[in-house]
């Protein structure tokens, strides 16, 4: 079940902690579970799995493409391998190894890409995921899921744990906005509803899901009543959800850090297009490469932040008065 | 060397290998001919005395394990498995044929038998080490068997897999190498040159030999001594010849993939018996 905090709050946890604390308590739980490592076992903050389960640790070193293959064998054999490193690496570096020995086999192998979008600031634009979610997307039956908060991850973890398949979870490094109550659980694929609000719908994942509360609340000062959901699930993205929202407010926003190409706001898209064709308005990076900085600026530079959302809101409500969609 | 294998056997069961990969190809009309016919002696080996299997179970969790990295050489592999009962004969027909069971390229999910899906190379070997480890860390006592080509050791993660199979002591690994010489567009030292392949696996802390390709004795010999050397993960070389055993296919220069129909499969299997009979078999008189 989940259960928002009453005021949400900065989280005590990195997101990483959260994910390596899961771990282990899903390796002690199944002893399948292992962790592959492209030594990035301190940058992906599983040190502590390692400690605890070193002969259920594997550290191919800076070897991506055999890592992931090899978690495809051990899968075959029985294990349950979480495969870790950066997203950049994990999806874009090693895409025909996902789908030639994950994937296309049916295998159960998770792919977890730390320092998802501006979350890699000094590592700069060639460390720096925002097509990630989209290439993932379009490989046959992967799910591609994206985290808002540690309680959240907790959760995820555990279920990428018990569900079999190839699932690619991507994550901020560091810490984020607590917005759930400890021990609330999530269904992948059932997007959650923050705010409820009839003017217009903001569909959000990962650490912009932060970024549209601050929004709605921005918005709520000038009597605009925009509702928020986190869609942490881009695939397979919450249909019904979309669909319902965007009948009762009429005007939809995305918002992810990520290109708005192939990631939340295409799949938010495909779903209007088909459904129920309101306008809308996608908040993401616009077919750019990513750039070194802090991680303020660079949401800044992308227009990534609150006012940038809430400016989209209205704009979508603008657009929405012109047309006569129903 | 063990008594319980009648290498007599094995040799006629790569004989019958070569047969039902020359006849699955022809009903398709096409395919990879030349690779396929090198691993006949190696599969007669592994299938025909050493593994440890059951066709009936084939997902028993004890038995040995096998990936056919070099995953487009299939259809020698599925006439083995055929051949072995894993599943009937009949489905050799269907080769590539909508609907089939047995695609192009090894495929784990359609195919009795097959651990591992392949096609998209150099990825096998990494997947062999996968499961090797997988199987040791669940104390289960079998071994792992993969055959790359040699064309795909080109492939950089082949190298990255040997770093880490040597690390994890995987001794329990045994890749062998396809060194027919040839790859897709010719032959290998024209194309991107591997200078020596053993000396390569040696180097990445691999116990490594090379044996006649053709011979199966030699293979069988050397998988027994690879057994009997713990420490280390095993390459074993497989001197051969694209084509081998296949007379049309020798004769022609560059042989990865060839079209043919039913009357060239059935004139080559004649001249496979012919040379079984005077004991030629599997080269015949010929000089590579």
């Amino acid at each position: 079940m989940v259960k928002l905090l009453k005021e949400f709050r900065a989280s005590h946890k990195e997101m990483r902690q959260a994910y390596c604390d899961a771990l282990i308590e899903a390796a002690k739980k199944d002893e399948r579970i292992a962790m592959v490592n492209c030594d990035l076992c301190s940058s992906m903050g599983l040190k502590p799995f390692a400690a605890e389960f070193p002969e259920r640790s594997v550290n191919v070193g800076i070897e991506e493409a055999n890592g992931c293959s090899m978690a495809g064998g051990m899968s075959v054999a029985g294990m349950i391998p979480f495969f870790n490193t950066f997203a950049v690496f994990a999806t874009r570096r090693v895409y025909d190894q996902i789908f030639m020995s994950c994937a296309y086999p049916k295998l159960n192998v998770k792919i977890i890409g730390g320092d998802a979008g501006v979350s890699a600031t000094n590592n700069g634009g060639t460390h720096m995921p925002f097509e990630d979610m989209g290439i993932m997307r379009v490989m046959p039956g992967v799910t591609v899921l994206e985290p808002s908060d540690p309680v959240m991850m907790t959760s995820l973890t555990k279920t990428l744990a018990e569900t079999y398949g190839v699932q690619y979870m991507r994550f901020t490094r560091k810490k984020t906005l607590q917005i759930y109550e400890e021990g609330s659980e999530f269904e992948i694929g059932k997007a959650v509803t923050l705010r409820e609000g009839k003017d217009a719908v903001v569909f959000a994942c990962g650490l912009m899901v932060a970024e549209a509360l601050e929004a709605a609340d921005m918005l709520a000062k000038e009597g605009i009543e925009a509702a928020v959901i986190d869609m942490f699930t881009i695939k397979p993205v919450d249909r019904e959800c979309i669909i319902r929202y965007a009948k009762e407010t009429g005007a939809v926003v995305t918002a992810e850090n990520h290109q708005v190409i192939g990631g939340l706001g295409s799949a938010v898209a495909e779903v209007l297009a088909e459904n129920c064709q309101v306008p809308l308005e996608r908040v993401g990076v616009k077919d750019e490469f990513g750039e070194v900085g802090p991680q303020d600026y660079l949401m800044e530079r992308f227009k990534l932040t609150a006012p940038n959302i809430a400016e989209a809101v209205k704009k979508v409500i603008k657009k929405k008065k012109k047309q006569d969609w129903r | 060397m063990s008594n319980a294998v009648d290498l007599e056997k094995i040799k006629r069961f790569s004989a019958d290998i070569r047969i039902w990969t020359l006849r699955v190809l022809a009903e398709a009309g096409f395919g990879h001919i030349g690779g396929s016919a090198s691993l006949a002696d190696v599969l007669a080996v592994l299938y025909g005395g050493v593994m440890k299997i059951d066709p009936k179970n084939p997902k028993w969790e004890e038995r040995d394990w096998f990936v056919l990295s070099k995953g487009h050489c299939a259809p020698a592999l599925y006439a083995t498995l055929a051949l072995k009962g894993f599943f009937p004969m009949d489905w050799l027909k269907t080769l590539n044929k909508g609907g089939t069971n047995l695609p192009s390229h090894a495929d784990r999910l359609k195919v009795p038998g097959v651990d591992m899906s392949t096609g998209s190379l150099g990825q096998g070997l990494s997947a062999a080490v996968g499961i090797a480890y997988a199987n040791r860390q669940q104390g289960r006592d079998n071994w792992i068997y993969c055959i790359m080509g040699d064309g795909e050791c080109n492939e950089g993660q082949i190298w990255e897999a040997c770093e880490t199979a040597n690390s994890l002591k995987l001794d329990h690994l045994i890749a062998f190498v396809d060194w027919n010489k040839k790859q897709l567009d010719g032959r290998l030292e024209d194309i991107n040159d591997p200078v020596n392949i053993e000396e390569k696996f040696r180097a990445f802390g691999f116990d490594a030999v090379t044996v006649k390709g053709y011979d199966t004795l030699e293979i069988y010999k050397a998988v027994e001594r690879a057994k009997d050397n713990p420490g280390k993960p095993h390459c074993i070389v497989l001197d051969t010849f694209k084509g081998l055993g296949v007379d049309f296919a020798e004769k022609v220069e560059f042989n990865h993939y060839l079209t043919f129909g039913p009357e060239e499969a059935e004139e080559s299997i004649k001249e496979i018996e012919r040379r079984y009979a005077e004991g030629t078999y599997p080269g015949g008189d010929l000089k590579w």
